[in-house]
């Protein structure tokens, strides 16, 4: 399966271009993600953007993967509206540098999208105009969405009833 | 020479107009607005912290509750997603329903939209003309899945339960009398002069902006984007269906209206299509391991029993992977982007809501208007707080 994504036009490109901050490249149930050092996220998006026509952000999100190194995993997903055709990039942080570089400068709706993560996740987006807790009280403590973030909160018992 | 400040006003989380507990604080020159900072998160619930901690059937009635005024495309996006994910094939008649339902869903939503936004702008008879034709719709859904409002009616693989005897005859009947109902509004708005005044020239993106904003949907489409994901990107047979995407030229709240209200008689159309070509069929998927047995198995014999219980209590393992499955919400692009392990439960859910990225552009469609022109760019970008803060 991975030959349908070695063939995608976007990755050729890509590896041309950014051989070297490419970490890995997979292809699941239709869906391409490239995954790229988080030092190169902004240069290869900017990339995607102007030269292939990938101009649509949809979605900025981060994955905990707890017990893992490195620990946060950013996702970008990227839409193109002229190609209709869908790419994800991934770059991930570790803990002990938990930053990455703002996508503010290329598309104005990582403004919240990254303000999100950052409220969840404590990731830090250098670079980012605003950045402040979005969903949660300004002075809360704590990231909710990490995995040893407690489901009931700080400060609570468990829920220890049925859930069905 | 006097010096001018600007005056801060906050519009509080308790408002009529804000559609939800939105926060806006305002600084004012006067009546115009300098500078608008929305504050957020009144209704943030924690789904996507829940949905780690259930299987992915008990998370579907928390999809329900997103947008609140169209659950059934929420649950759709969901379980199509968790399809992806399994890779599993659903009935043709599990699709057409499916179809129908999110078309009614559209159409519900966009009442509300519109009763909303008219109420805001001081319209108030179509308020009362819009949920008045609402209440057919919801009291099919009740009929159909018994709840009014949070359905909960797909899973995983097809629909919970087939449609009920009377079905095709209420759908007939909205059918029938809905494009009447549209004219009535559009005469009560539509050439009406306050009305014009109001939406004409206000609230304006341009397409380059819109798609810079992130903004998805009828906003995106009123500015002249013609990109409609039913169409683009085709799901759950929606390939098969004869519809026209509207798309506006100025890009200001007059063409997001008309937009809207052509998706309405386009979504009506979709519903009579999808009415006729209802075949009869099974309407669960052909997975055993996803799929609840029939209940007279469940009853009457001791696998159907087992089957039932293994499915109920645990849940169904999905394949390691991740996937990013959107809908055309009535809002925009609802996404849903999940990560699983291998096991039971989701490991990451992450919801795109149309509403949050749509709201993040109200800076630069109302810096300079007054406050009024503010009250109907909320009404237009039609955002529900349920969305917005999970």
């Amino acid at each position: 399966m991975t030959d349908m994504a070695e063939n995608n036009r976007a990755v050729i490109k890509l590896k041309e271009q950014f051989a070297a901050s490419i970490l890995d490249v997979k292809e699941f149930r239709g869906e391409v993600t490239v995954t790229v050092k988080k030092e190169d996220v902004v240069a290869v998006c900017g990339f995607l953007k102007s030269a292939l026509a990938y101009n649509f952000l949809t979605d900025v999100t981060a994955v905990d993967y707890l017990g893992q190194e490195p620990r946060f995993m950013v996702v970008y997903n990227l839409y193109s509206i002229p190609n209709k055709d869908r790419i994800r990039v991934k770059a991930p942080v570790t803990e002990g540098d938990c930053s990455i570089d703002s996508l503010t400068t290329l598309w104005n709706s990582a403004n919240w999208l990254e303000r999100e993560v950052f409220d969840l996740f404590g990731i830090i987006f250098k670079g980012h105009p605003d950045l402040r807790r979005i969903l949660m009280t300004d002075d809360w403590v704590g990231h909710p969405l990490r995995k040893d973030y407690p489901l009931q909160g700080p400060g609570r018992e468990p829920y220890k009833g049925r859930l069905s | 020479m006097a010096s001018t400040e600007t005056m801060t006003i906050n519009m509080g989380p308790q408002h009529p107009s804000t559609h939800g507990v939105l926060r806006l604080v305002l600084e004012l020159d006067g009546e115009k607005i300098e500078k608008i900072t929305p504050h957020i998160g009144y209704l943030h619930r924690g789904v996507e912290k829940l949905s780690e901690h259930r299987s992915y059937h008990q998370t579907l009635p928390l999809t329900d509750r997103l947008d609140y005024l169209a659950p059934m495309s929420n649950n759709l996006g969901y379980v199509l997603a968790v399809e992806k994910l399994l890779g599993i094939e659903v009935p043709e008649r599990a699709q057409t329903v499916r179809v129908i339902m999110a078309e009614l869903t559209r159409l519900k939503s966009h009442l509300v939209w519109l009763a909303c936004h008219a109420l805001d702008i001081g319209a108030m008879t179509v308020f009362i003309y819009a949920f008045r034709e609402r209440e057919m719709i919801m009291s099919l859904y009740e009929k159909i899945s018994g709840a009014r409002m949070t359905s909960n009616y797909f899973r995983v693989g097809g629909l919970s339960q087939d449609v009920y005897a009377n079905f095709e005859k209420d759908v007939r009947e909205i059918v029938d009398t809905f494009p009447g109902h549209f004219d009535t509004y559009e005469g009560l708005l539509t050439k009406n002069t306050i009305w014009l005044n109001r939406t004409i020239g206000n609230g304006v993106i341009s397409a380059e902006d819109a798609i810079d904003y992130g903004i998805t949907g009828p906003a995106l489409r009123g500015s002249g984007v013609d990109w409609d994901l039913r169409r683009d990107n085709p799901y759950s047979g929606y390939d098969k269906y004869d519809f026209k995407v509207p798309v506006g030229e100025k890009c200001d709240t007059f063409d997001r209206y008309k937009v809207r209200l052509v998706e309405m008689r386009e979504a009506v159309k979709i519903i009579k299509q999808a009415l006729d070509s209802l075949k009869p069929g099974p309407v669960l998927a052909d997975a055993p391991q996803v799929c609840y047995p029939p209940k007279d198995a469940v009853y009457n014999s001791i696998e159907g029993l087992i089957h039932h219980f293994k499915i109920a209590s645990e849940g169904f393992p999905v394949p390691e992977g991740e996937v990013y499955q959107s809908v055309e919400a009535p809002k925009g692009e609802l996404g849903f982007y999940l990560v699983s392990d291998g096991s039971t439960k989701p490991y990451r859910m992450r919801i795109r809501p149309p509403s949050f990225v749509n709201l993040g552009a109200i800076e630069k469609m109302c810096k300079g208007t007054m406050i009024a022109d503010l009250v109907a760019v909320i009404g237009t970008l039609d955002i529900v707080l349920g969305e917005i803060d999970r």
